[in-house]
């Protein structure tokens, strides 16, 4: 492990100072006083449920759900283990990695909160604004300062954009919630056409980053890809040409229904180009020099971060070959969890939280204390959640994978499964949500083993499959290759299929609804008759996606119909 | 109804017109529809302007140098247009006269609204002025700038607040 000057600082997030954690506890000691006034009754609980939401304390059905921030998705390993701690003292000994990169806990009492939040605080962590009509926690690239392809790291800026956006003094209370994401990669790993905002930056001409800005996507009940309306915006404006935006969403978006409220419908109503008109109006209006964002400032944060120290490496490619070649379960899991790193010899690691038969994202405080030493142990104790409910290990040296792929496959977590069909993004559902119709978990652990076997994955090849407990779309069905929405069939949980959305890589799209929605089980093994019939259409080297490009959906809308 | 200004509480001397009513001779608040009336008025007494959390400030610009007061409302606290009003009253019109907050606001939104601009709350009858002090002294720090030309605190953003 490196001991340079920078080690005192957490690899791949900002370090707090004192004014940092004062702030902490200042927002702890605030909920704490907003619980004691809710008691005596002199908050409503009118008034009480947005604060409480954007301290992350949801109500759901069965108990409180605390959903914990985790900015851009790293944290340290003393955090993991801070985590499940609180998922060993407080909750049923797990916790469930979000698609937002963030936490969440279950089965949480509402008396324990102020002291969960205070256990936090005193590691770093909150859960400011996870929740309410806020903007929420910024997500980044998984593999931001890691990956090959990698323009400039967006951690930095995600992180900007946190500070600014905590206790935004004019956003706190939006016409609904907000979500930025920003990627740091011309491969758009974090879906920026499906936010109220995302960024995608690269080099600019001064050797400062520009940012492409897409303002209006979104999944839910209405999903729409973003439009671009910036393609070069300068790093010195990009806080004030985001206060534009906001500014124009808060004054003018919808409050008169919670479901025609989202950015995505005002842009909609008012047409890209009136919104960017008034955008645009607010941007040349606004007093630009104190929303500026100096380079001073960027640098200011930019040395709150601890980098990695990568060691010589010496033979490290040649000891990874030959454990590859003597080990084939080895060989396959290296083949689809790493992703290529800028440094040789080093590369990253997805961890996958999707065993084959079980509850996508969820994660035992046994887990999570492992995954904290083997952070600390191989990767610069710095540790990220995957917007696709997984957990990455940034920085392993080549020849440090055979001894953490037996470590997480002695624990459950050795999945060899990222990116194929098992690797399933699904919400909570009807277990645990008051919302949904459905439940996303049962049918999700039916698919996982269903398409357990190992060859059979590999042959199916790459695969998006999301589902949703409800319209409100939290598992990105509308994103998934294949989506499944649950919905209430007469008073029957039933299960519809879209095809053919996709969520990045410049070729954003939305999935198809196939037709009317079936049972569980039937849902199943109509899946599994698309699945053939992709086998069976597909050409040399073609994706599950590319097939349902080129051939529509009638072919698969048939099969999945089929009563054999 | 009591006034909360500076952390004191004070008498308010304005009035409200009244629907229906002709304008009172003193110091009012007028809504929007009523402005030109209360430009019109021939008199040395103030004029202020109530507006609603969907009217445009904008409207405001040419009358806002014969004004003292604009007077924002929270139909619920919720509904969070007002910051806005109040932001862009400060810094696109350059209003110098007192923004006041009313309708259902909480103290947990007093220190928002100390920053976007508003200096003064109106207060349902009865509350304890002590909860909306605790909650301007909540928290003294802050991460962005706002319309106050508040002190920097250490680096970056960071702004102090007092």
């Amino acid at each position: 492990m490196s001991h340079s000057p920078s080690a005192a600082l957490p690899v791949g997030h900002y370090a707090y100072d004192d004014v940092d954690r004062t702030f902490l506890k200042q927002r702890v000691a605030q909920f704490k006083d907003q619980v004691e006034r809710r008691l005596s009754g002199a908050l409503t609980e009118e008034e009480f449920k947005p604060l409480r939401l954007m301290n992350g304390l949801y109500l759901q059905l069965h108990a409180y759900m605390l959903r914990v921030a985790i900015p851009y998705g790293v944290l340290d390993a003393k955090q993991m283990r801070v985590l499940a701690h609180i998922a060993r003292t407080y909750d049923r000994d797990y916790g469930h990695f979000t698609t937002r990169q963030n936490i969440q806990f279950n089965w949480i009492r509402l008396e324990d909160t102020p002291e969960i939040l205070n256990v936090l605080a005193d590691t770093d962590m909150h859960a400011i604004q996870t929740s309410g009509n806020c903007i929420r926690n910024v997500t980044a690239d998984q593999f931001a300062g890691a990956a090959a392809d990698e323009v400039l790291d967006p951690r930095v800026y995600a992180e900007i954009l946190r500070q600014w956006s905590t206790l935004h003094p004019e956003f706190t209370f939006l016409p609904r919630k907000f979500k930025i994401a920003i990627s740091g990669s011309q491969q758009d790993r974090v879906a920026a056409r499906f936010h109220d905002i995302g960024l995608i930056a690269r080099e600019g001409e001064n050797g400062r980053p520009v940012f492409e800005v897409f303002v209006g996507g979104g999944l839910g009940r209405t999903p729409i890809i973003g439009v671009r309306l910036r393609d070069d915006l300068p790093e010195e404006d990009l806080i004030a040409y985001l206060e534009a935006v906001l500014r124009v969403y808060n004054a003018h978006g919808r409050r008169d229904n919670i479901y025609k409220a989202r950015i995505k419908i005002l842009v909609q109503a008012l047409g890209t180009e009136e919104f960017l008109n008034q955008v645009n109006a607010e941007f040349a209006a606004m007093d630009r020099a104190r929303y500026r964002l100096p380079e001073a400032t960027v640098e200011a944060i930019r040395a709150r971060f601890g980098a990695p120290d990568f060691a010589p490496v010496g033979n490290a490619a040649e000891k990874l070959a030959a454990q590859r070649k003597a080990d084939r379960a080895f060989d396959a899991w290296v083949h689809t969890n790493t992703h290529p790193h800028k440094q040789p010899g080093y590369c990253s690691v997805t961890v996958s939280c999707k065993p084959a038969g079980g509850i996508p994202g969820d994660v035992t405080s046994a887990q999570m204390d492992l995954l904290a030493d083997l952070a600390e142990r191989y990767s610069f104790g710095e540790l990220r959640i995957t917007h696709l409910q997984n957990v990455v290990l940034g920085h392993l040296r080549q020849d440090a994978l055979y001894d953490v792929w037996q470590a997480l496959e002695k624990n459950g977590l050795g999945e060899a499964n990222v990116g194929f069909i098992t690797d399933i993004v699904a919400c909570p559902g009807l277990d645990y949500c008051a919302l949904a119709n459905a439940r996303s978990i049962p049918i999700a652990q039916k698919l996982s083993s269903r398409f357990a076997n190992a060859d059979l994955q590999r042959e199916i090849g790459p695969l998006r499959l999301n589902i949703s407990g409800c319209i409100n779309a939290c598992g990105h069905h509308h994103a998934g290759h294949i989506g499944i929405l649950g919905v209430d069939k007469r008073g029957e949980e039933a299960f519809q299929i879209t095809l053919g959305g996709s969520a990045g890589d410049g070729d954003a799209s939305i999935g198809q609804i196939l037709g009317s929605a079936m049972s569980e089980d039937e849902t199943v093994d109509a899946i599994a008759r698309i699945i053939d019939t992709y086998l069976s259409r597909r050409t040399a080297g073609e994706r599950f996606i590319e097939t349902c490009r080129r051939l529509g959906t009638a072919p698969f809308k048939d099969a999945a119909y089929a009563t054999a | 109804m009591p006034l909360l200004e500076n952390g004191q509480i004070i008498q308010d001397t304005w009035q409200i017109a009244v629907e229906g009513d002709s304008l009172p001779t003193g110091n009012v608040l007028v809504p929007l529809a009523r402005l030109s009336e209360g430009l019109g008025r021939n008199t040395d007494a103030r004029l202020g302007v109530v507006l609603t959390s969907a009217d445009e400030v904008e409207t405001l610009r040419d009358a806002l140098p014969r004004l003292d007061v604009v007077s924002l409302t929270f139909p619920i606290f919720r509904d969070g247009r007002p910051f806005t009003q109040a932001r862009a009253l400060r810094e696109h019109l350059h209003f110098k006269g007192e923004i006041r907050a009313g309708g259902h606001v909480l103290p947990d939104q007093y220190e928002f609204l100390l920053r976007c601009g508003v200096t003064a709350i109106d207060l349902p009858e009865g509350s304890d002025p002590a909860v909306w002090q605790r909650a301007h002294e909540a928290f003294t720090v802050a991460y962005q700038p706002s319309i106050l030309n508040e002190q920097a605190e250490g680096f970056a953003l960071r702004r102090r607040l007092t």
